[in-house]
């Protein structure tokens, strides 16, 4: 398919039990860079564990056990990086906005002080530029010592962007990102994510199917921990191969 | 009770309502049939007066397709489904046009001096009629096999089209006197011909449906 391209991830049979239960079967995935990858699937269906596996966020669920191989420019991420570096070069962004609560300032640079950056122009620097790829800076320049958690949902998810992006990551995860917000801050957000695309990868999990099918390159269709289908978005779309697409994306059942 | 009910129900109806837009259509080339036959002025007219319930199920059904995206915002098969029904109504929609347009001709050669109908007017009425009605039954069915049957069917008409043709112009020549007459059944083939590209068309569209493949007009 994309033989000139090398993929950002390469997932080879991975499985990841919790206990006894197997919530990711058999996942074999090529996710490239600077796209947007969307995971559609029913509640339970596996997508945020996978989503959260891509940066080692099981590792501490007691009883978790993980099989198979995630590689990330073609090392393992469970055996050849450190995970500390791992998320700097994989970040996260969650549904709830959870800025911390501290000035928008200070939360964006919170990764880059962490990596210490101590330097004040340095900081100032990262933060504004942070908040502009952000699509934030406008609103917020003014008040940048004020607290985040005082400005709106949809302004609070960008400043976690923001932050994300701070510490320069290559692909940012994002976990149903707009599912909390109002129609006008999800548009941002989304349009975000298009212009974020030219310089990270981006995956992101999605309850919003239109969501997937106006923003994302590829979708991958999760149920039961499957992947049933992982295909172009315009196709996924237009013309699934698999009934069981079909049906969910038609709304037939999920 | 299954997901988005209310939904389903809407798809239901839109599919029924081109059926029955359907059955309309099949009902006015049957009385094309026959007034051609009978080269019957009166019910030519009655043709061309009953092409507004036609143009009525196209306003509704349009309506209902727009109203189904905006609102349902269907994808997959169901967006193949509601798009290729807006489609699919245009060309019913001309099909049935082109009724009234031989309903005419029908009217004018009834109030001149009779003339042999050209041979195979009939049979290529038939020609085209099938395919109609088998475009109808496959789009019911969604059954791809029938469909490529009316595809290539339209073969057959055209090859009609042609042979009629070539009679009309050697009658021509023979009667001078009756050219008005000749040429009114030429427009009549000619129209014929037409029908079946658009049942040919709405084939195409319903093989879209199917198998999400675009092959409009490819042939």
């Amino acid at each position: 398919m994309e033989v000139n391209k090398k993929p950002k991830f390469e997932v080879n049979n991975l499985n990841l039990f919790y206990g006894d239960f197997q919530a990711l079967k058999n996942i074999n995935m090529n996710i490239s860079s600077n796209e947007i990858t969307a995971f559609i699937g029913p509640s339970g269906c596996g997508k945020s564990t996978f989503l959260k596996t891509i940066n080692r966020m099981n590792d501490l669920v007691p009883g978790v056990r993980i099989d198979g191989s995630i590689k990330l420019d073609g090392l393992d991420i469970y055996s050849d990086i450190d995970v500390i570096k791992l998320r700097q070069r994989v970040g996260m962004v969650f549904q709830q906005p959870n800025p911390f609560p501290m000035s928008i300032y200070d939360n964006v640079a919170y990764g880059p002080r962490i990596h210490g950056i101590k330097k004040k122009s340095v900081l100032d620097e990262i933060v504004e530029k942070s908040l502009r790829q952000a699509a934030i800076w406008d609103e917020v320049k003014d008040r940048l010592k004020r607290n985040a958690i005082g400005v709106s949902g949809g302004q609070q998810q960008r400043i976690c962007i923001a932050r994300a992006l701070a510490v320069q990551p290559e692909v940012i995860l994002m976990d149903e990102p707009t599912s909390a917000l109002d129609p006008i801050s999800t548009q941002k957000i989304e349009d975000l994510a298009v212009e974020l695309k030219k310089d990270y990868t981006i995956i992101m999990v999605t309850h919003n199917m239109q969501q997937a099918s106006r923003i994302s390159d590829k979708t991958a269709f999760f149920l039961s921990g499957e992947v049933i289908e992982f295909g172009e978005t315009g196709q996924i779309f237009s013309n699934p191969r698999d009934k069981k697409t079909e049906n969910y994306i038609t709304g037939r059942f999920g | 009770m299954p997901a988005r009910q209310g939904y389903l129900d809407e798809l239901e109806k839109l599919k029924n309502d081109v059926i029955k837009m359907g059955s309309v259509l099949e009902e006015s080339i049957n009385n094309v049939v026959t007034a051609l036959k009978k080269v019957d002025g009166k019910l030519a007219e009655d043709i061309i007066a009953s092409d507004d319930k036609i143009d009525d199920y196209e306003r509704k059904i349009e309506k209902a397709c727009i109203a189904l995206i905006a609102k349902q915002q269907p994808v997959a098969s169901d967006l193949r489904r509601v798009t290729s029904i807006m489609r699919i109504i245009a060309d019913v929609e001309r099909i049935a046009d082109h009724c009234a347009d031989i309903s005419e001709y029908i009217i004018k050669l009834s109030n001149e001096e009779e003339i042999v109908m050209p041979k195979y007017v009939i049979e290529m009425v038939y020609a085209m009629k099938q395919m109609v009605v088998d475009t109808i039954e496959s789009f019911v069915n969604e059954d791809h096999d029938q469909a490529e049957r009316v595809i290539a069917a339209d073969d057959i008409v055209d090859d009609y089209f042609e042979k009629i043709m070539d009679e009309l112009c050697i009658a021509m020549k023979h009667n001078p006197d009756k050219i008005r007459q000749y040429s009114e059944y030429l427009m009549i083939v000619k129209y014929l011909e037409r029908m079946a590209d658009h049942a040919t068309n709405i084939a195409e569209w319903i093989e879209f449906i199917i198998t999400g493949e675009l092959e409009i007009g490819k042939q």
